[in-house]
């Protein structure tokens, strides 16, 4: 694997474990307005993110066994990105019919978070997987390929968190940081899916 | 050198003469945070964390009715505003002054109070004398969610105590329009607002700008805290406070609040840049603008 080719895989996930915890911090201020900040409220939101998470690993995992590309995985990110996008117009409206319904701040935010976050988050959960598989090329290597890409993807979340709790909302709205982190991903994602005439020959 | 000797012998010996007799007598960690029960003399106070800066409230044992801070006597400046409210909802418990002192003025009050922590209201019964035999409807949960379901219920309040924030963590999903909106449609025609804001960092610039965003012109109480009093459709002028302070002078004397103190410091004072940015729901960076 070129070593160009072996950066953007990593620079995927990197990216996609930023992405995560940039949003599930923003879930909470989301959420906020309706549920609240109790502690309730980050349970659910945690709990929703971590069981999406879980999924995506299964089934990136799964997707990895089929003919694995660069440019599926960008597919992957673009999609996480576009799943991502319901949460800027459709959140209030949502919000409002959940509390409606369950305005108990435990059961409440986790219906929230589940309707708003499940779905990207899944997407997203997937990528690690399938990155491993696009990195790995002897078996000996492979604990060393999954621990590089644990470290990224990791490492990722680090800064996502970082970035967004002590600069990006002093700095943006919600929404504006949403749509900034979907269009990196999307950009990210496309630039990936152009790789694909020489992916190829390193797959085939 | 003998006389300096000496002196700091004298010091010593006054320093150990009157011991100091503040005492902690309850810790207790709760979801939130931990909290202290100490007393200092006479005084016995709550203080969330290790450090004495973070006083919550304090109650004097030998006159439980004195209030002891600054804050909470501007906090009652709102009954200028209107001398006889019938329902009230309190956002914020602490030690309960607000509520206790409250109740014990206006005996057939009715009042809602809301308090996160579930630890402060088990603490504010215990320790400072809250809620003992009295009809107080107190809410567990969270300050804007109560505030959401009382809007359904179609619950009015002719005034409401916002009193939810510390200096250590500010929620900040409580300082914005949109939550000042909500509180505005609880509010009755004439109802009245007091909110215990902050008085220095950036953020008071903020916090005012929304506050004027949502309600026009406030009195802007000003002392260690920073109490904002409004009034929906208008200020009282300084005639009709001035006789809503005769009215109360005799409820608030035990309290130790006098108009002497509250009524210079009612005034729509400014002092904030209008361009400042709103705080929304979108954009509240309220712990980060505190820390400036």
């Amino acid at each position: 694997m070129t070593t160009l080719r072996s950066w953007l895989v990593f620079a995927l996930a990197g990216w996609s474990g930023f992405y995560v915890m940039a949003i599930e911090l923003l879930s909470g201020r989301i959420l906020a307005p309706s549920f609240g900040n109790s502690i309730y409220v980050w349970g659910g939101v945690i709990t929703i993110f971590m069981l999406a998470l879980s999924i995506g690993y299964l089934i990136g995992g799964q997707l990895s066994i089929y003919a694995p590309s660069l440019r599926k995985l960008g597919l992957i990110l673009i999609c996480a990105a576009l799943a991502t996008l319901p949460v800027i117009v459709w959140s209030e409206p949502l919000l409002d019919a959940i509390f409606t319904r369950v305005s108990d701040p435990r059961y409440g935010s986790l219906l929230a978070s589940s309707a708003l976050f499940f779905i990207p988050t899944v997407i997203s959960g997937s990528v690690s997987p399938y990155a491993i598989r696009l990195l790995v090329t002897q078996l000996q290597a492979s604990g060393k390929s999954a621990g590089k890409l644990y470290f990224v993807s990791t490492f990722g979340s680090a800064a996502g968190t970082i970035s967004t709790s002590f600069y990006l909302v002093l700095w943006f709205e919600v929404n504006q940081i949403i749509l900034g982190l979907a269009l990196i991903s999307l950009l990210l994602g496309v630039t990936a899916m152009s790789m694909r005439n020489i992916d190829k020959e390193q797959w085939a | 050198m003998n006389t300096s000797l000496r002196a700091m012998l004298t010091a010593c010996l006054l320093a150990l003469s009157t011991p100091a007799l503040t005492a902690v007598i309850h810790t207790e960690k709760s979801l939130y945070r931990n909290i202290v029960v100490y007393t200092d003399n006479d005084l016995r106070c709550m203080r969330f964390g290790r450090y004495d800066g973070n006083r919550q409230t304090c109650m004097s044992m030998a006159d439980p009715q004195r209030m002891i801070f600054n804050y909470t006597r501007m906090m009652m400046g709102a009954l200028y505003l209107n001398p006889a409210p019938q329902r009230v909802l309190i956002i914020g418990l602490g030690g309960g002054t607000l509520p206790s002192t409250l109740e014990k003025l206006f005996p057939s009050i009715q009042l809602d109070v809301v308090e996160i922590d579930p630890a402060v209201v088990r603490v504010a019964r215990k320790y400072f004398a809250f809620d003992t035999a009295s009809k107080i409807r107190v809410s567990e949960e969270d300050g804007r969610v109560f505030v959401k379901r009382a809007l359904r219920q179609a619950t009015r309040y002719d005034l409401i105590m916002l009193d939810a924030f510390d200096h250590e963590y500010i929620p900040e999903h409580m300082l914005t329009r949109e939550f000042l909106q909500e509180i505005r449609n609880l509010l009755t025609e004439r109802g009245v607002l007091a909110a215990n804001t902050f008085s220095s960092s950036r953020l008071y610039n903020y916090e005012s700008i929304t506050y004027q965003t949502v309600f026009g012109d406030f009195f802007n109480l000003r002392d260690a805290n920073r109490i904002i009093l409004l009034r929906q459709g208008g200020l009282p002028d300084k005639a009709e406070l001035q006789r809503n302070a005769a009215t109360l002078a005799d409820k608030f004397k035990p309290l130790e609040v006098d108009s002497d103190f509250l009524l210079p410091r009612m005034t729509v004072n400014k002092d904030w840049p209008s361009n400042t940015r709103v705080l929304t729901d979108q954009y509240s960076p309220a712990n980060l603008l505190n820390s400036r």
